[in-house]
């Protein structure tokens, strides 16, 4: 009966979205008046601040086949461990590897699932809970009806809470297969939050004019703290990294703040970004699109009022 | 080789979304679909190059009912050598995830191919969905493929970064930016494409674990708030003191 999170690492460590996905377990489970499980596989540091989290148990199951990701052998072992736990709701963060955990837990386990939810199920007699659809258009409500579940959480949908102490990690033993695959690298640039995870953002578009004015950019984020982002022309012409791409074609984010330099919003983008909790336009153009999405608009030549608002913000930050 | 691409319908990416029978079925009033573009794009434009180098046979399946031919005839116009419609109307990622693989289990496909999602239920479910169907290794958000005889390289996006995988075929992947650049069909493609095999397919019904209860639209923003651009102290303040994110 018990709630399973698979308490996802990336080189073994936990990041922000493990942590929501615990808490969100957490608040499931005691609306079903049940435990939280937290699972962990391979060599992970750090895993009983879990309990921080709100995992009233932590399970951690050792295989080096286990230290590199297999959706295949992964979805083995996790539905593996649900049935020892008497799992009955399985929750993944809606990760790039969670996203290709769902729907093979969901066949394994014979699971209805769900991915990408960004709030609490009802759990009043049945188990409907909901989702953006059409790329942040709209949302739907869904129910599962099986007997088990496999959900996923949006980063940054729900939030990370301290609800208990750390706990004890159980080491527990499983049948891991043979993996078919090998992982040759995983390279993620070191010291930023990546873009789902983040909850201030400040991106950039074509306004920019090229990839050498993007000083300013940088300037803001790291007086904010911020993770940087771009639109796609931006991406496309190599101006900044692939994985910085955010709207309908690259990722789609949440954060709390989302700071649009120089990007006009095609519907495309704000797909991507109008669930932010508050977007900032900066454009010349007042009839740009985007300041229709936006919590405040700043109409102006982006190279004035970007070192004008970095100069604000360090002020800010220096009484702060 | 033998590739399978699994192409989704969806409504195009400017699309009005709205809802009728009192916010239970999505309102297709006007609007215009288009096949799913991370389907087109990435998945069925890499299917076509690795054929083109190493020779073999793509097939495009689609389930849906009648009125998707046209996306299907899209796909041959595009390339695709051959296609297959599952007749049917699944509400379930498990339902359509069934039928392609009820069709791929005695095909020996080298790589079945997907979208990394579809715009519209944005699930990234299927394809994992196949792969456990079919006990396939699966790799989701690639953005690089390259195969030499039956090993492939792999490169597929992760958080603030990529990871490269190294495996044999037979496998799933679902494609991302980068995997390959769309293709316009062309004249030629189009007329061939009316000659080219759709061959029906009436499946087993299958139970669906989950059912879309309402839909609804986001709240309306509130409107813009304007802050002169020489008055950035202003707008610091509006985020610190009256949206607290700062």
């Amino acid at each position: 009966m018990s709630v399973l999170v698979f308490a996802e690492t990336i080189k073994g460590k936990f990041k922000k979205a493990t942590f929501e996905a615990v808490t969100y377990g957490r608040k499931l489970a005691d609306a079903l008046s049940t435990d939280c499980i937290a699972l962990c596989l391979g060599d992970v540091t750090g895993a009983e601040d879990l309990g921080i989290y709100g995992a009233s148990k932590i399970l951690n199951v050792k295989d080096d086949a286990l230290n590199h990701f297999d959706s295949q052998i992964y979805t083995s072992v996790i539905a593996q461990v649900a049935g020892q736990t008497s799992s009955d709701v399985i929750v993944l963060s809606h990760s790039a590897n969670g996203k290709s955990l769902i729907g093979r837990l969901s066949v394994k386990m014979n699971a209805g699932s769900v991915s990408g939810v960004n709030a609490l199920p009802n759990v009043d007699g049945s188990f409907s809970v909901s989702k953006g659809v059409f790329s942040g258009k709209a949302f739907a409500t869904y129910e599962i009806i099986t007997a088990q579940k496999v959900i996923s959480l949006m980063g940054n949908s729900f939030g990370v809470q301290e609800l208990g102490s750390a706990g004890t990690v159980e080491t527990i033993s499983a049948d891991v297969p043979a993996s078919r695959l090998t992982v040759t690298e995983v390279q993620v640039s070191e010291g930023t939050v990546p873009l789902p995870e983040a909850e201030l953002v400040v991106s950039a578009g074509r306004g920019m004019k090229g990839p050498e004015n993007w000083g300013i950019i940088e300037e803001m984020a790291d007086i904010l703290g911020a993770t940087t982002a771009c639109s796609r022309p931006v991406a496309d012409s190599d101006w900044r990294p692939h994985h910085e791409h955010v709207g309908q074609t690259g990722i789609a984010i949440r954060p709390n703040l989302y700071i649009a330099i120089g990007i006009s919003g095609a519907i495309q983008h704000l797909a991507g970004v109008n669930n932010s909790k508050v977007i900032v336009v900066i454009n010349k153009d007042p009839e740009a699109p985007f300041f229709k999405a936006a919590t405040y608009g700043i109409v102006g030549d982006l190279f004035d009022v970007v070192p004008r608002l970095n100069d604000a913000l360090r002020k800010f930050k220096a009484e702060a | 080789m033998k590739f399978l691409v699994c192409i989704s319908k969806t409504p195009e990416t400017t699309a009005k979304i709205g809802f009728t029978n009192d916010n239970k079925e999505f309102d297709t009033n006007g609007v215009q679909f288009i096949m799913n573009p991370y389907d087109e794009w990435y998945a069925l434009v890499r299917a076509l190059e690795l054929k083109e180098k190493l020779g073999g046979e793509v097939v495009a399946i689609n389930v849906g009912p009648a009125s998707n031919d046209i996306i299907i005839r899209k796909a041959l116009a595009i390339g695709a050598d051959k296609a297959i419609r599952v007749n049917a109307e699944p509400e379930s990622a498990f339902a359509v995830a069934k039928y392609i693989s009820d069709h791929a289990k005695s095909e020996n496909y080298d790589i079945i191919f997907t979208g990394k999602e579809t715009i519209d239920y944005n699930g990234s479910e299927v394809p994992g969905m196949i792969a456990e169907f079919l006990d396939l290794p699966f790799i989701s958000y690639a953005s690089k493929l390259e195969l030499e005889g039956s090993s492939a390289s792999i490169e597929r996006d992760i958080e603030g970064g990529v990871e490269g995988i190294k495996l044999d075929t037979p496998f799933v992947l679902s494609a991302a930016k980068g995997l390959a650049e769309q293709r316009i069909p062309n004249m030629r493609g189009i007329m061939m494409a009316k000659r080219k095999p759709l061959e029906v397919v009436e499946p087993a019904v299958v139970e669906e674990p989950v059912s879309i209860a309402s839909f609804e639209l986001p709240e309306k923003k509130e409107g813009v708030k304007m802050v002169d651009p020489e008055n950035m102290e202003e707008l610091v303040r509006l985020l610190h003191e009256e949206a607290k994110v700062i």
